[in-house]
């Protein structure tokens, strides 16, 4: 028998594997919630699944008495919009600076110090001052973003351009290219697709500015309806909006991949 | 008036001399190859021709003046590797030189204009033997379908000089033929004049109607930073029959010397 580290599973057996490990957890749950139910049907802290899908349909599909809004969808369309605003600005930012500075020694000379300074300054600890500065409104969520996520795009940037080789920046000269039009032809089309990793990179952390903001200071919102709830230990609701935002994630992870692959297929191609 | 004129030319790093008393000059339409040990400054001498380094004195001329001390249009380069841009087709690639000076500000072409230079561009990629790949990207090609892609798109900016650092360095050796081929007709029909560095005696004396072999004529084994490397032979190819074993030998000794 060959040894462990050269067996390789077959396509189905990796499937089966890899969802194995889901199917436990929900085995699991499933159980220990059955269990706590049976010993207190009123139990809230592992509803059972029929308790949670109640729970969305009245969120989902239910117009809230109060305010005359589909609950699940105005928090989803309140979120993903000042994700999208701060991670659209964040990447726009970011590439403007990374390419100066992977472009230009001067510029660099003089902002990689400050980049690589803000950079280690923890975003959470200056959500006060935002809160401050820009009051409690989506400004000051969108600015969590932006400042959470910006050094570390342009840093990327910064770092992919540098990665550049020589020669193709001579070449372009040897085929009368100035500056300006090095940064155009050939820096800044090279560093697209990276903007697009470094973007799928940041959104771990975005989510984690945006649901913290939210938890904060806000009145919709993914992440201020779970910790609203939290309150009243509604489980049913919380589980599912974490496993909503988690899907949200994954959908926009995809996406950028997608696309990264059908609009660069050079830089996948290099990659490899 | 010559091409290319070096009086009394010197390179040094610091303390350390890489070339000394170069005093050489090419006319228009010669194929200058280039061999020697490594470490004897052949790559620093085609980077001073290109403007990527100085000359730290003497004088280095480009038809008669001073030859500017950054890359630029009158000198074109094939470099052994990442000679071509990777995000754009072979077409583009090729098309570049004449989009650049088409629109200063945005170095893209539009129109009219942009159908000349593709047409332009599709007849040289015929002379190169890549007319069925205008539309694939460079990661598709073989390597040495790259070195032409990158032959095609130094030479569509006629370059007063082509520099060529090991171009065929990293291919097999049928596809180097292939290349020897293509290089020498490309410098008939468009009159070129060509510096070459190559690590392969044989091929400088293929290629070359000049061939410089760069070696110290002094050196020291305590400190071999000490004396420049010149041109110790300078050999009208036609005119003899290459000495290639005893060239060999000497390159062989400089560079056990120089630890390469």
């Amino acid at each position: 028998m060959k040894k462990l580290i050269n067996r390789q599973p077959s396509k189905l057996t990796a499937v089966v594997l890899g969802l194995l490990p889901f199917a436990l957890l929900l085995l699991l749950y499933l159980s220990a919630s059955g269990a706590r139910l049976a010993e207190n049907p009123d139990d809230r802290l592992l509803p059972a699944f029929s308790t949670m899908a109640e729970s969305i349909e009245r969120l989902a599909f239910e117009p809230n008495r109060r305010t005359g809004e589909y609950v699940l969808w105005a928090d989803t369309r309140a979120s993903l919009q000042r994700l999208g605003i701060g991670v659209g600005l964040a990447a726009l930012v970011g590439l403007v600076f990374g390419v100066a500075n992977g472009a230009v020694p001067y510029i660099r000379a003089t902002l990689s110090p400050l980049v690589t300074g803000l950079s280690l300054v923890p975003p959470m600890a200056l959500l006060p001052i935002l809160f401050i500065a820009f009051g409690l409104d989506e400004l000051s969520k969108v600015m969590l973003i932006l400042i959470g996520i910006t050094p570390f795009i342009i840093r990327e940037l910064q770092g992919r351009a540098l990665e550049i080789p020589d020669e193709q920046i001579i070449k372009l000269q040897t085929l009368g290219a100035n500056t300006w039009q090095i940064i155009l032809r050939l820096i800044l089309p090279q560093l697209m697709p990276r903007l697009i990793s470094a973007v799928r990179l940041s959104l771990g952390p975005a989510w984690l500015f945006l649901i913290a903001a939210e938890a904060i200071a806000a009145t919709e919102g993914l992440g201020y309806r779970i910790f609203l709830v939290r309150r009243y230990l509604s489980m049913d609701v919380i589980l599912p909006y974490v496993v909503w935002i988690t899907l949200l994630a994954f959908l926009i992870d995809i996406a950028l991949r997608r696309f990264s692959r059908w609009r660069y297929p050079w830089f996948h191609a290099m990659q490899r | 008036m010559p091409i290319i004129e070096l009086k009394n030319v010197w390179k040094e790093y610091g303390r350390e001399v890489v070339l000394e008393r170069l005093n050489v000059r090419v006319e228009e339409g010669e194929f200058v190859t280039i061999v020697g040990a490594s470490g004897c400054g052949k790559t620093t001498f085609l980077k001073m021709l290109l403007g990527t380094e100085q000359a730290t004195r003497g004088h280095l001329l480009l038809d008669g003046s001073t030859i500017p001390g950054e890359p630029d249009g009158s000198r074109g380069i094939v470099f052994q590797r990442y000679s071509v841009m990777p995000h754009l087709t072979v077409e583009r690639n090729v098309m570049l030189a004449g989009e650049l000076a088409a629109n200063r500000f945005l170095g893209i072409a539009f129109g009219a204009q942009r159908q000349a230079l593709r047409e332009e561009a599709r007849q040289m990629l015929e002379q190169v033997g890549l007319a069925d790949a205008t539309d694939k990207y460079p990661h598709e090609l073989s390597g040495g379908m790259q070195q032409r892609l990158a032959l095609a798109q130094a030479l569509i900016k006629r370059p007063r000089i082509l520099l060529l650092d090991e171009p065929f360095g990293a291919l097999d050796p049928g596809i180097r033929r292939d290349m020897h081929e293509l290089v020498l007709s490309l410098w008939r029909s468009q009159k070129l004049t060509v510096f070459m560095i190559t690590h392969d005696l044989e091929e400088g004396f293929l290629l070359g109607t000049r061939l410089w072999v760069f070696d110290k004529t002094r050196l020291d084994v305590q400190a071999p930073g000490a004396y420049g490397a010149r041109i110790t032979y300078d050999l009208p190819v036609e005119k003899t029959s290459p000495p290639l074993a005893s060239l060999n030998a000497q390159l062989a000794d400089t560079a056990r010397v120089l630890g390469h």
